[in-house]
């Protein structure tokens, strides 16, 4: 099934912390394609979508922050109304729940990108239902 | 007001030799115990050689450890028969220390605080509420036994809710309350709330505040606050608990009840004496109980002699107010918690990195700083927060306070050679 792989840093919750993440990815020459961020209490997970997941991970990791890389679903819709509903029918349909989700639209395309428990289940699914999912390098061509 | 007037009054030479003759009976009857009677061999120590109060010297110190290595029975004096209650207090092993009370013990336990409660005017037309912890804690029992011998009606409250508290105080009348400076000023705020003006609206006349060390502008708010007299109480489990020295009506200064306890203040790195009004660690030897008397006990709370003698009348001398541990010891929220107690827990949670700091501030709140392994982190918000609940779960557990806990990151903390630094104390009690 296709998945992408997001990298997922721990920070927390303060002023300055995306900064000094941010700071090593730009180091590094890589580009942020899409950005997730979710925070509880006093510390937060920042996600992110990028050219090179193993080198961003690898160069956070170097810098001592807590950080892995985690799959998730990318689904082209149409950019057009009632296209999100869809895709989350035929979730609820199947009794997904979904944990992050992320979304936007450009250029007359639309893209979800989906944390579920089980993202090849969530992905047989969706395709199933005639949706798009995409690979990793067609989610990073598409965007 | 006196409750032993003679016993309190008892001129110097006197007290004096009434504690070196309790302190050898308390001697002789401690070389039935193993522990005591090796340490007398080692030193070839022998009763006969207590002369004088200065011949204290002669014997053996004894330290938290001693009452944890010898837990759970170990130094107990007398046999288990005679054996009347059993309180504890936390250690900073898994293992806390046992106290073992006589029949006599629990009596004589309740005369020392009904010296005290009668020296500031309690008598038995007040109505007590104990607000501190029932249970193994001293506070809850050891006075509410000593109230009950004045003859007040005790309400047996415990640290319960303040809604609770104040209920009690509303239909009962209560006069007299028994609880910790941080638990005071938290009530007070909670009155401010319900718009209860304690003056005009309650009984209350005076308050007992110890279990944890506080300063003296801190006693000057909760009086402001509460409209009350407020009176200092020191006390250890390892000597009864609460009633080892009380104020008088004065209010400078604890007198200690020197005729059950042997009073020294020794300098914590030397173990030598230091001179009256001089800073250093309370020693105190307990002479006149039987199950389980304890010779030159180290407490590790930094105090000094106030010179001179009071103006009650009383002979028995005074003591400061405490003013800090010679050990790591913290007390939060009137409980005794040792930082190796956090770490174990915390070590033992394989998410938990290697670093933690301990902030105490505000009244009396902790909050433990915890690094995040970086071998633990899934990249999943909710299971971070399962953590910090567990971490803060386990820790309850541990010291029977719930601290805050925030996760943060892999090398955040601050690091120093040698001794870490892991307490920042900024509370204002």
């Amino acid at each position: 099934m296709n998945t992408v792989k997001l990298v997922a840093v721990f920070a927390e919750n303060r002023p300055g912390q995306m900064a000094r993440i941010t700071e090593i990815l730009a180091r590094a020459n890589i580009n942020i394609r899409c950005i997730i961020m979710a925070t509880s209490g006093n510390c937060g997970v920042m996600k992110v979508l990028v050219s090179d997941p193993d080198l961003a991970c690898h160069n956070l990791k170097q810098e001592g922050f807590a950080a892995t890389l985690t799959d998730a679903i990318a689904v082209e819709m149409p950019d057009k109304p009632g296209a999100l509903h869809l895709v989350a029918q035929c979730l609820a349909a199947d009794n997904i729940n979904l944990l992050n989700t992320s979304g936007f639209a450009a250029n007359h395309r639309a893209i979800l990108v989906l944390e579920v428990e089980d993202p090849a289940q969530a992905g047989e699914t969706l395709k199933k239902h005639g949706h798009h999912v995409l690979t990793q390098k067609e989610t990073l061509a598409t965007i | 007001m006196f409750w032993q007037q003679e016993m309190e009054t008892l001129d110097r030479p006197a007290l004096e030799a009434l504690q070196l003759k309790r302190l050898r009976e308390t001697v002789c009857r401690l070389e039935r115990v193993p522990f005591y009677r090796g340490k007398f061999l080692e030193s070839g120590f022998k009763p006969e050689k207590l002369k004088s109060a200065a011949d204290m010297r002669l014997l053996p110190f004894t330290t938290a450890v001693d009452l944890r290595e010898n837990y759970p029975d170990g130094l107990l004096a007398v046999s288990r028969d005679e054996v009347l209650r059993l309180h504890t207090s936390s250690g900073t092993t898994g293992k806390p220390k046992a106290l073992f009370f006589s029949r006599r013990d629990v009596d004589n336990a309740a005369e020392l605080i009904a010296r005290a409660l009668c020296m500031t005017g309690v008598t038995r037309r007040d109505v007590f509420q104990n607000m501190m912890t029932y249970g193994l804690f001293t506070g809850g029992l050891v006075m509410h036994y000593g109230a009950e011998k004045v003859g007040c009606m005790v309400i047996p409250a415990g640290p319960g809710t303040s809604e609770r508290q104040l209920l009690l105080m509303q239909d009962f009348g209560t006069t007299v309350i028994h609880v910790t400076p941080s638990y005071a000023f938290y009530f007070a705020d909670f009155l401010e709330k319900k718009g209860i003006d304690p003056r005009r609206d309650l009984a209350l006349r005076k308050a007992f505040v110890g279990a944890e060390p506080y300063t003296e502008e801190t006693r000057r708010k909760i009086e402001a606050a509460l409209g009350i007299d407020v009176y200092n109480s020191y006390g250890l489990t390892e000597m009864n608990g609460p009633g080892v020295a009380f104020e008088c009506e004065g209010k400078c200064g604890m007198h200690v009840w020197e005729d059950n306890f042997v009073l020294e203040i020794v300098n914590p790195a030397t173990n030598e004496p230091v001179g009256d009004g001089e800073p250093g660690e309370l020693v105190l030897t307990s002479v006149n109980r039987e199950a389980m008397p304890l010779l030159r006990y180290r407490t590790h709370d930094l105090t000094s002699i106030i010179p001179g003698p009071c103006a009650c009348g009383r002979t028995h001398r005074r003591i400061q107010r405490i003013t800090g541990r010679s050990d790591d010891m913290l007390i939060v929220r009137g409980v005794n918690i040792f930082p190796q107690q956090i770490e174990r827990v915390l070590m033992s949670i394989p998410q938990v990195g290697r670093n933690y700091l301990i902030q105490l501030e505000g009244l009396d709140d902790m909050t433990v700083k915890v690094e995040l392994s970086p071998a633990g982190f899934d990249g999943q918000v909710g299971h971070l927060t399962q953590l910090q609940s567990e971490v803060v779960e386990k820790l309850r557990a541990e010291l029977s306070v719930r601290p805050k806990v925030e996760l943060v990151a892999s090398g955040s903390l601050p690091v120093s050679e040698g001794k870490a630094k892991r307490v920042i104390d900024k509370r204002s009690l």
